[in-house]
Order: structure tokens, then C-alpha cells, then sequence
């Protein structure tokens, strides 16, 4: 066991050396596989967070919407349907939600106006999320003009501005009194835009969900699980896009990896037939063309993975948010908070040191079955 | 200790410019013996020491070492043997370049997993035989001409081998270098080893430590003596 | 088809996988075809120096299958909330018909790749290449599951759509369901726990008996692959139910989550350990004649059959040590 330990550990000693006395080329490896690797890992880094970010901030929303629609499209629901539903077994609790969208012209984004469950938001005055601040450089005090139904100019002062904290969801949010809703929205006093339905036992989701669908016909159930679902399926999409682009960079890359590996210079190749004519095997020198591979992968490796930390949660992905979030004019500003685990580090580990070695298994090779005694000569 | 019987070496076998480098060589070399193979360039006297030296497998014939036939051996149990047996110096010296002399000289006994400090320790004291030790750390680039042949040699030795084996040694040395390395090799065979020196250099063939004489021809043995 | 990176790594992984087969297969056929170790030509040099080649590349493929067999599980895992009704790593694979053939397939690369390094490592310490010819041949027996396992497991993850209904594991291995996986989770745990320690205790005299007494290579081999198989049901019967401590949770894949300590690796590197040093114990039996292998044969078997027996030492010793602990009683 011993001697092959002192085996590995001389070789890898002189395959470091052998590094360093080719300076240019090795650095020059280095930095574009770090570049490569960096790449990946900040997508895989920014889009995880945001998706578990997504999950965290879900984890409030209602666990079942009930919304009624009329020819395939959405249609306020009867308050009186909360009846119906309030009466199943398993059922903790039902109330209607009042919430809408309304179009500002003057900065074409869209907000999401919403009465609120509990707390009171006085007749007159409104919540404005953080995002909406910015874009309209409004501060608490200030008073926002909406264009209500019927044409008429509704003045509403802005009373607080939304924590950033929950800015992923609350950037475009309003939230306003009950009675400003209807004033600006309008719509009969006995319907509400959905119903959301707590249960006392997540299990019994499905089945309560089929048995009020039994008993009112014209409406439609989302679940919290399919909301999670689809933002699972969107960030991965967004991410495996912009992977699938980056794999032209990839391919390059290993295109690069060939080249380099097989190009030797005749320097290098003159050191091989030496060691070769000294008595070294072809399993040897394979060996030592491992290593160089192991010591330049795992020095990028890790340089990649650091940069691309720094470059996700220190600078909050500057580079890339854009792309994955997607949210037109209003981007919500806040923190990505690092959620790592082992499998997206040896994913990372598969698109990168993996092809990176395999493009240098044959090359290696070559340059290891020498002939010694071409070196005699 | 070393026997070759009929051994050919054809190279491109079956190409337009296939070529014959040895053409049936039976040769015998013994221990304690210091052989010159001597001829001109191109008579194969590279080739047939890549072939002694357990470098390059013959076309046909065999080869035997210490009596064992080693010539389809596969290369991993012939490069064992090589490493015990022999020790090589070559005709350009041949160190790694950006590698320290005492390195150079470890440098064959890497792949037998001998521990560093051990190793380190055998090559110093073969460094200080032939008075080069206080250059252990200075890079080959920084050695003069006699330096740089003590440390080749010095590296011939680190695997304790039973045989030395010299490619136109003195082609880059003056006379009085050429005379030291001729003195060298002598105190080589008198411990007991077989040493083969191939060169058409006059001052080998004449040095008092040499045996026997080889003479080679375009791939033929033409004298022995 | 899902475009989660993690699917990404393993198609490319396995492409790669394919790739590197293939040019071995390639080689190896050659290699079939002209060997002759007692001419000195230029072909046979080069056959020679080939040889090299081809073990590097089956030496990355195996360690490459090795990782990707638990990526794929990993991201099964991962993939589960994609689907209503999967709990986990099961749920996912149960999606369309491929998804367990996927991972029965890598599993049979992942040990016939073994046997291959194993084979050549015995072959390479004989002087003359002995075994050239048998291992080759393998090589070209190999070649096509790899490649089938690279299709199924391509096919599986393009035929994924995400909110397909599913079984989640805990009805796929509930003992009530009516799915192959179902019935196997319903092998009563009593009797199972028997089979199984009566398994255990065979093969580990086999084992012993063996480096003793330096015979029974081939009962051990058998024992040890039928111990691998009985090491399976047995986890899916009633060691997974141990550490879950939930009578109807029998999914095999949940151990491997953060949430159990990750105890699934150890346990299945034990297994697969175990279960492949064994066969590799029988495989190389009938070599033992061949006279230049007469003291490598051996030799390789004794260190093979220590190893599998400290495979199943540790699985052992999990196995109880869980049993003891847990807060579940089985009858």
C-alpha cells in the first residue's frame, strides 16, 4: 500500500513542477476553464435560489384558490358558493379575496391590487410595494392617481411602502381598502375575484378539491403544490435554456482541452521520451498526464465554484438576474440567499471536469506511448 | 549476462521506405566487461543498444537477460527489468530541463514507490561520488559541460543497476572530460558491472579499461575482439 | 422534456459515457482480430500500446458509471415535485415505463464494468497477456448495455412531462398496490428478515470458508450474487422501513436524503461491494490453471473475498445497529 502512495505522491510532485515550468500555457488553461466553470455555476447558484426563495415566500399563499370561470375565462365568483364549501369535513376555514390588475400608462407596468385578509388599510390611503416606489419616485405622504371604471380620477395617499424583505412578491403590489377597490374596480357587492380554502390536513387536498368540484360545476381549483410546480418547471427551464447556450461555450472548450493536451510542445515531448528512456512505463507517464489533468480541474474546479459564490449572493448575480427572472418593468431588488447542496455541485462536476477529462483521456495517451528509444537518437 | 541470437530490427516494415537496422546480430556481453561497439553512423549502433537496453523489441530473434528470454515480454514487466538493470547515458546527456541535478537524478525511481527520503538520501551520496554534490540544487541549465556528465551518470546508478550503458558519450566532451568519463566507467566495471559504449570516437576504442571491441557494418557484426 | 441542468449533466455524462465505449469496443475488436504476442511487427506494437488506451477509458467509464448511477437517483429525487403524487426519488422513475429499466440497466453496467477492471488488472500481472482474448470479448458483451442504458435513460427523460399522475412511493411500495414494485414490497418482513440473515450468514462462510481453505469459489460467487438480490428485496421489505420508521414507507431511494443521514451510500456501496468482489471471486476462478496466472489468480481472489466480506460486515452492522435503535417494531 505504502509504496503505491510514495508512487502517486513522487509523480504528482513532478507533474506539479513540470506545471510551473510551463507557466503561460497552464495559466492560460486555467483562466478559461475557470471562466467556463464560473459561468455554469453562478446560472445553477442564482436560479436555485431563486426558486427555493419562490418556495419560502409561497409557503403563505393559500393552499387552495377557487375560482369560477364562464366560457373558459376567468369570472368573479359568488360570495355565496363559500356556503358550499364552508360545510365539507376537512374544511379549516373559507373566505373570499378581492385582487386585480391595474395598467399605469404613464410607466406601462402592471400592478396587483389586493385587499387585504386582515389589518386595517383605511378608505383613502394604500400600500405601494417597493418596486412601484421606485418606478414612480413615490415616498409615504405621496398620493398616486389611479383612472377608476367609470372614467373618474381616484386621488389615494400612499401610507406605508412595503417591506423589501418580500419583495420577490410584493414588488408590484397595492394594497388597498375594500372600499377603494370597488370604487375603482366596480363590480357587484356579492362577488368577490376567488375564494381561498385552508384544510386542516394537507393529505386530503385532492379530495376535498374533487368534492367541491363536484358541487359547483362552473369553477376551477388551483393548488398551491401546481403553483410551486409551475415555478419549479419555469426556473429550471430558464436555467437549462441558458445552460443548452452555454453549451456552445462548452463545446469550445473542449475542443480547447483536445488542443491543448495534444499539442505538445517539443519540449514536452522531449521530457517524455527522457522519462521514458529512464525507465519510466506508459502507465507511468499516463499517470503523470492524470494529474496534471486532476491538478488543473480541481484548481479551476474550486476558483470557479468561489467566484461564481461571490458573484450569486455577494453581488446578487448582476451578470444574470435579468434573464432568469423575467418580470418586465419592475424588478423587484433583493438578496439572493445561498442554498447550495451536493447535487448541484456534482452537476456542475458533470458538465465541467467530466468532458474536460474525457477530451484528454486520448491525447494523453498519445503522448504517453513514446517510443524511449526515439529519444536515443 | 546479456545474449542476442539472429536478432533483426526492421523499421516501416512493408512500406516503400522500410529499412533494415540489424540484420541477424548474435552477440554475447558479460559482466565485469567493458565493450565498445564501434562503427559509422547509420551502422545500427544506436539500435542495437535501444535493443540490449530492453528499448525496443526485435523485429525477430531473442533476447536473453541473466538467462531469462525477455523478448515478448509486455512492456510494463520489461521496463521493471530495465530500471533494475540497466542504467543509461545518453549521447545529449538528456536531463530534464527547469529540474534540479539532485531531482535528475531521482527521477528513474520514482515509479518503484521508494520513499522520498530514502531516495533523496542515495542520490546525494551518488552526486558526492563523483564530487558534483555541492550542485545538488543548481538547475541543469546552470552546469557546465563536465557537471551536467557527472550528473548523468550519477543517474545511471540511482536504480543500482547491473549494467551502464553509453551512447557516444564523449561526442560533446574534450579530451581531458572524455578521459575522466573513460576513467568513470573503468572504476564501473571494476564493481562488477557489464558496461557497452557505443562510439566511433578513438579515444574510447584506446582507453586501458576496454575489453573488446565490436565492430558493426551496416546492420552486421564485421569484428569482435 | 424537463431542462433541469441536473437532467442536462447526465445525458451529456452519458453521451460521453457512450463515446468512450464505443472507441474501446472499436479498438478491442482489432485487438481480437490481429493479437500476436510473438511477433515483433509494428501491428502488434501498436495493439500493444492500444492496450493502454483501452483500459484508461474503461477505468474513466466505470468511475463516470459509478457517479452517474447515483446522480441519476439524485436527480430523480429532485425532479419529484414536478409530478403530483411523487414523494420521491420512486415516484419519479415510476413516471413512464423507462425509468427503472434506466436504473436496473446502469446498475448492470456499473458491475460488468467492474468485472472488466477487475479481469484486466488479474491479466496484466501475467506476463504473456493470458486473457487478451476472454477480455475483449467481455469488452464487446459490454458495449451494448452501455449503449442501451445511454437510449433508455434518453428516452426516459424526453418522454418527461411534468404534472403526469403518479404513483408516490409510499403507494407504489405499498403493500396494497398491484405494481411489480408494490409486490415486492409486500414480501411479509418476518420471513424476509429470515432469508435474509440465513443469506448473510452462507455467504460470509462461503467467504471465509474460501480464504481458508482456498476452495468454493464458485458457491461463493453464486452466494454472493444471490446475497446481492436478498440485500435488495431485503431493503425494500424491511430495512428501509427501520429508518423511516413507517410501516408503509418502503421506498429504497428516501435513504439516500439529507434527511437520513445520507446512511443510503454507505449501505449501497457495501452492496454493490460486496456483491461484485464476490462474483469477481468466481469469474476469475476458472483462470487459475492458466500457467502464468498460477500465483496471480489467487492472489486476486484472496483480496477480493476479504473485501466482499467487509462489504457485508458493514452492511451487517448498519442493518442491526438500525434494527436495535429504531423506534419501529416489525413483526
Amino acid at each position: 500500500m505504502a509504496p503505491w502512495i510514495e508512487r502517486q505522491r513522487n509523480i504528482l510532485d513532478f507533474t506539479l513542477s513540470s506545471l510551473m515550468r510551463r507557466k503561460r500555457k497552464t495559466l492560460a488553461l486555467v483562466f478559461v476553464y475557470t471562466l467556463v466553470v464560473f459561468l455554469l455555476a453562478s446560472v445553477l447558484f442564482i436560479a436555485s435560489a431563486l426558486k427555493k426563495e419562490a418556495s419560502l415566500v409561497l409557503q403563505d399563499s393559500p393552499e387552495m384558490i377557487v375560482q369560477r370561470t364562464s366560457a373558459g375565462r376567468h369570472d368573479p365568483i359568488p360570495l355565496s358558493y363559500l356556503d358550499s364549501i364552508k360545510g365539507l369535513p376537512g374544511v379549516q376555514s373559507a373566505r373570499g379575496r378581492l385582487w386585480g390588475y391595474y395598467y399605469d400608462s404613464i410607466v406601462g407596468a402592471n400592478y396587483t391590487i389586493i385587499v387585504p385578509e386582515t389589518g386595517p388599510s383605511g378608505k383613502g390611503s394604500i400600500d405601494i410595494g417597493a418596486g412601484i416606489a421606485r418606478v414612480r419616485s413615490l415616498l409615504a405622504g405621496d398620493t398616486m392617481e389611479f383612472r377608476s371604471f367609470r372614467g373618474e380620477i381616484l386621488e389615494l395617499t400612499v401610507r406605508d411602502i412595503l417591506s423589501p424583505t418580500s419583495e420577490l412578491v410584493s414588488s408590484d403590489l397595492i394594497v388597498i381598502s375594500e372600499d377603494d377597490f370597488r370604487t375603482l374596480f366596480g363590480g357587484p357587492e356579492d362577488r368577490v375575484t376567488d375564494l381561498i380554502v385552508r384544510v386542516k390536513n394537507a393529505r386530503e387536498l385532492p379530495t376535498i378539491a374533487q368534492k367541491i368540484a363536484e358541487r359547483l360545476p362552473d369553477t376551477r381549483i388551483v393548488l398551491r403544490e401546481e403553483i410551486l410546480r409551475t415555478y419549479e418547471a419555469v426556473f429550471s427551464w430558464r436555467g437549462g435554456i441558458l445552460i443548452i447556450i452555454l453549451a456552445g461555450a462548452a463545446l469550445a472548450f473542449m475542443i480547447l482541452a483536445w488542443d491543448k493536451a495534444s499539442g505538445l510542445s517539443p519540449e514536452e515531448k522531449k521530457e517524455i521520451g527522457i522519462l521514458k528512456a529512464i525507465g519510466w512505463e506508459t502507465s507511468d507517464v499516463l499517470l503523470l498526464k492524470f494529474w496534471e489533468g486532476m491538478a488543473v480541474s480541481l484548481t479551476s474546479f474550486l476558483l470557479g465554484i468561489l467566484l461564481a459564490y461571490v458573484h450569486a449572493f455577494a453581488t446578487s448575480g448582476a451578470l444574470f438576474v435579468p434573464v432568469l427572472k423575467g418580470w418586465g418593468v419592475l424588478y423587484p431588488k433583493f438578496r439572493l440567499v445561498p442554498d447550495l447542496d451536493a447535487p448541484l455541485i456534482i452537476a456542475l462536476f458533470f458538465l465541467t471536469v467530466v468532458p474536460y477529462i474525457v477530451s484528454t483521456i486520448i491525447p494523453s495517451w498519445r503522448a504517453a506511448i513514446v517510443d524511449p528509444d526515439a529519444v536515443m537518437r | 549476462m546479456i545474449e542476442l541470437f539472429e536478432a533483426r530490427k526492421v523499421y516501416h516494415a512493408g512500406e516503400p521506405n522500410e529499412f533494415v537496422a540489424l540484420q541477424g546480430i548474435t552477440l554475447k556481453l558479460n559482466a565485469r566487461e567493458m565493450t565498445v561497439i564501434q562503427g559509422p553512423s547509420g551502422s545500427g549502433k544506436t539500435t542495437l543498444l535501444s535493443l540490449i537496453g530492453g528499448m525496443v523489441r526485435p523485429t525477430s530473434g531473442r533476447i536473453y537477460l541473466l538467462g531469462r528470454e525477455i523478448t515478448s515480454l509486455p512492456e510494463r514487466f520489461l521496463t521493471e527489468i530495465r530500471r533494475r538493470t540497466f542504467g543509461f547515458i545518453f549521447q545529449h546527456f538528456n536531463l530534464v530541463r527547469g529540474v534540479s541535478a539532485l531531482e535528475n537524478v531521482m527521477l528513474p525511481a520514482f515509479p518503484t514507490g521508494e520513499s522520498r527520503a530514502a531516495l533523496k538520501k542515495r542520490a546525494l551520496s551518488l552526486l558526492g561520488l563523483f564530487d558534483v554534490a555541492s550542485k545538488a540544487a543548481a538547475r541543469v541549465e546552470h552546469l557546465s559541460g563536465g557537471e551536467a556528465q557527472r550528473v548523468t551518470i550519477a543517474r545511471a546508478l540511482i536504480n543500482n543497476p547491473d549494467a551502464v550503458i553509453a551512447d557516444e558519450p564523449t561526442a560533446h566532451l574534450d579530451t581531458r572530460l572524455s578521459c575522466e568519463l573513460m576513467e568513470m566507467l573503468g572504476r564501473l566495471k571494476a564493481e562488477g558491472k557489464a558496461v557497452l559504449i557505443a562510439s566511433h570516437d578513438p579515444l574510447v576504442a584506446e582507453a586501458p579499461a576496454v575489453d573488446r571491441i565490436v565492430q558493426l557494418r551496416d546492420g552486421r557484426i564485421e569484428g569482435d575482439g | 422534456m424537463i431542462f433541469h441542468p441536473l437532467i442536462i449533466a447526465l445525458l451529456g455524462a452519458s453521451l460521453l459515457v457512450c463515446f468512450l465505449v464505443l472507441y474501446a469496443a472499436a479498438f478491442g475488436s482489432q485487438i481480437l482480430r490481429r493479437w500476436d504476442l510473438k511477433s515483433g511487427s509494428e501491428l502488434q506494437l501498436a495493439l500493444e500500446r492500444k492496450t493502454y488506451l483501452i483500459s484508461t477509458l474503461l477505468s474513466y467509464l466505470f468511475a463516470l458509471e459509478l457517479l452517474s448511477l447515483f446522480l441519476f437517483i439524485f436527480t430523480a429525487d429532485r425532479i419529484h415535485p414536478f409530478f403530483i403524487g411523487a414523494m420521491c426519488a420512486a415516484g419519479s422513475l415510476d413516471v413512464n415505463g423507462f425509468g427503472t429499466a434506466t436504473l436496473l440497466v446502469k446498475i448492470a453496467s456499473f458491475l460488468l464494468a467492474g468485472l472488466w477492471l477487475i479481469l484486466n488488472a488479474v491479466d496484466n500481472r501475467g506476463i504473456d497477456y493470458p486473457l487478451i482474448r476472454t477480455k475483449y470479448a467481455f469488452l464487446l458483451g459490454i458495449a451494448p448495455l452501455v449503449l442501451a442504458e445511454t437510449v433508455f435513460q434518453a428516452l426516459y427523460f424526453l418522454r418527461l412531462k411534468p404534472d403526469i399522475t403518479t404513483s408516490c412511493c409510499s403507494t407504489l411500495f405499498d403493500s396494497s398496490g398491484g405494481t411489480i414494485a408494490s409486490s415486492l414490497a409486500a414480501l411479509p418482513a418476518q420471513p424476509m428478515k429470515v432469508v435474509f440473515f440465513v443469506s448473510l450468514i452462507l455467504t460470509a462462510a462461503a467467504g471465509i470458508l474460501f480464504l481458508i481453505k482456498r476452495r468454493g469459489a464458485g458457491l461463493f460467487a453464486v452466494l454472493s450474487g444471490s446475497h446481492l438480490v436478498v440485500s435488495v428485496l431485503s431493503i425494500l421489505s424491511f430495512i428501509s422501513v427501520y429508518f423511516y420508521e413507517l410501516p408503509t414507507h418502503h421506498c429504497p431511494f428516501c435513504i439516500l436524503q439529507k434527511g437520513y443521514g445520507y446512511i443510503g451510500y454507505p449501505i449501497y456501496i457495501a452492496v454493490l461491494g460486496a456483491g461484485l468482489c464476490g462474483l469477481a471471486v468466481g469469474i476469475l476462478a476458472p483462470f487459475r490453471k492458466v500457467p502464468s496466472l498460477s500465483e496471480v489468480v489467487p492472489a486476486a481472489q484472496r483480496k477480493l473475498a476479504l473485501t466482499a466480506l467487509i462489504g457485508l460486515v458493514v452492511f451487517a452492522v448498519i442493518v442491526v445497529h438500525r434494527m436495535i435503535v429504531s423506534n419501529l417494531i416489525l413483526r
